[in-house]
């Protein structure tokens, strides 16, 4: 059990001795992530607002289904998004495979349902009371409309905050879309599965740890949205 | 809201240029021996020094780093399965397949050698653990390592011991894989390379030792292969072919006989051999 110890050590050594290659994996992890959050609230965030707010025919069906689809295997989500950038994909010419963008393709579809899903919710049950409240008061569907999205505010942030967790966190897609290549495409989750196949255990320990503080920078902004908003 | 839109066009002109490709990247695919043992990292910047190609590699077996040559994904292969190789090149995926190095396969096992087969030939050794039903690890993944030993067991005139409960597939690399001989007992193959590199991380520290070794049919060939340029058109064929002739030069030759672990030579240069 020494490497529990040694990889504790060793996680202040390499970030603050300035190891070129755990930064060079933390750089790209914190790059290709926050790429990936982006267009994931972007394109999330008003799927989400629309399947919460808008009441249509198959509604419960497409709730259900992104529902299911927070279960989605990052490992089938790499294979799929290989499938599709792979020079012999419909998505060759681009020449994403092995890219970050190409990474971020597949974090995106990993990170939408939990966006979609809690946005909708969200929007649902602020939905019931304040609605019937502010037409009685008078308001225009508008007025309805901008006052439901203000209300929101937070549980977006809380969706997206819970979504970059699993994105920072995931490996399948990393490891099977970026290649885990050296300086290019290694992420921190990578790096730890690479250095834990070589035997390097303190190694993973130490990048581990690393991770875990960029994780509990995540969790801690989410506590402090959880109390502003209320919950 | 102007913010916003100066965040969306910032992150709309970052797209391309992450994806953008170099002109001189080569893309390889090899098997985790050549990575994990740390020779790549020895060789390769000297590589990019002579020849100014920038070459980047993803290190998985060899099984899948055939077939993603095969979907046209990388410009050249740095594999260990003779067999799975010539096949590869017959059916028109890939030219100019090299010899490059060598280094040979070892059975290790427990040190107190439940089967008995220290010292014995390959073909009788997995005989004598099939009988003892004395666990063995396999990698089960269809690498070059995986292949071999597959094809040893049919030597041995046995079938695969598929299902039988002492033979575990992991799935995993092979420092994984030696690892979990090592706590669970169990024998397992590996190629010397990854064997030194395994002792040299566990500072020799390891319950496992070598139980047979130097049978002929243990060899372990490496070969690069460059991508077939009629079947993938954007393979880079110049540079693939610059990297096979860089590693054949008798200063890269001299490089891979020099890289040793715990004072000892994993793999022996044989290109145009």
């Amino acid at each position: 059990m020494d490497f529990l110890y040694e990889g504790l050590v060793k996680a202040f050594q390499l970030l603050f001795d300035g190891n070129a290659e755990t930064w060079s994996a933390v750089y790209i992890t914190l790059c290709v992530s926050s790429l990936s959050i982006f267009f994931t609230v972007l394109i999330g965030a008003p799927l989400g607002f629309m399947l919460g707010y808008c009441k249509f025919k198959g509604r419960d069906t497409v709730r259900m289904l992104t529902d299911t689809l927070l279960s989605f295997p990052t490992v089938v989500i790499g294979l799929l998004v290989y499938s599709l950038v792979s020079r012999q994909g419909p998505l060759g010419d681009l020449g994403l495979l092995f890219t970050l963008p190409g990474i971020a393709i597949g974090q995106v579809l990993l990170g939408m349902p939990i966006v979609v899903a809690m946005v909708a919710n969200a929007v649902e049950n602020a939905d019931s009371r304040m609605k019937e409240t502010l037409l009685t008061l008078g308001a225009n569907n508008i007025q309805v409309l901008r006052a439901t999205l203000w209300e929101t505010r937070y549980h977006l942030m809380l969706a997206g905050i819970a979504a970059y967790g699993r994105i920072v966190s995931e490996i399948g897609i990393s490891m099977m879309v970026g290649g885990n290549i050296k300086w290019h495409t290694r992420t921190i989750t990578t790096a730890i599965a690479l250095e834990t196949g070589k035997g390097e255990f303190a190694m993973g320990i130490a990048l581990g740890v690393v991770l875990l503080i960029i994780a509990f920078g995540v969790n801690f902004s989410v506590a402090k949205l959880k109390r502003r908003a209320g919950q | 809201m102007k913010k916003f839109a100066a965040l969306l066009l910032a992150f709309a002109l970052l797209v391309p240029a992450l994806a953008q490709a170099k002109d001189k990247v080569l893309m390889m695919a090899t098997t985790t021996s050549t990575d994990n043992t740390g020779l790549l990292d020895e060789l390769m910047p000297e590589f990019t020094k002579d020849t100014g190609i920038d070459i980047r590699w993803t290190a998985i077996g060899t099984g899948k780093a055939l077939a993603m040559g095969r979907n046209c994904d990388v410009d050249v292969l740095l594999v260990h399965a003779p067999g799975a190789e010539k096949k590869f090149v017959k059916n028109g995926h890939g030219i100019d397949r090299t010899q490059l190095m060598y280094n040979d396969f070892v059975i290790v096992g427990p040190a107190n050698d439940p089967a008995h087969v220290k010292g014995m030939p390959v073909e009788k050794a997995l005989k004598a653990i099939a009988a003892a039903k004395a666990p063995f690890a396999s990698r089960g993944d269809n690498s070059g390592t995986n292949k071999k030993e597959i094809s040893l067991w049919k030597a041995a005139g046995m079938s695969v011991p598929d299902k039988a409960d002492w033979y575990m597939q992991l799935g995993q690399g092979m420092l994984k894989t030696l690892n979990a001989a090592a706590q669970k007992g169990a024998y397992t193959m590996t190629d010397r390379g990854t064997w030194i590199k395994y002792m040299d991380v566990n500072k020799g520290k390891t319950p496992l030792k070598i139980v047979v070794e130097g049978d002929k049919v243990l060899f372990n060939q490496y070969s690069a292969i460059a991508i077939n340029p009629v079947v993938c058109p954007d393979a880079k064929v110049t540079l693939a072919k610059e990297f096979i002739a860089w590693m054949g030069t008798p200063k890269a030759q001299k490089a891979i006989g020099n890289f040793r672990l715990l004072g000892k030579q994993l793999f022996t240069p044989n290109a145009g051999k």
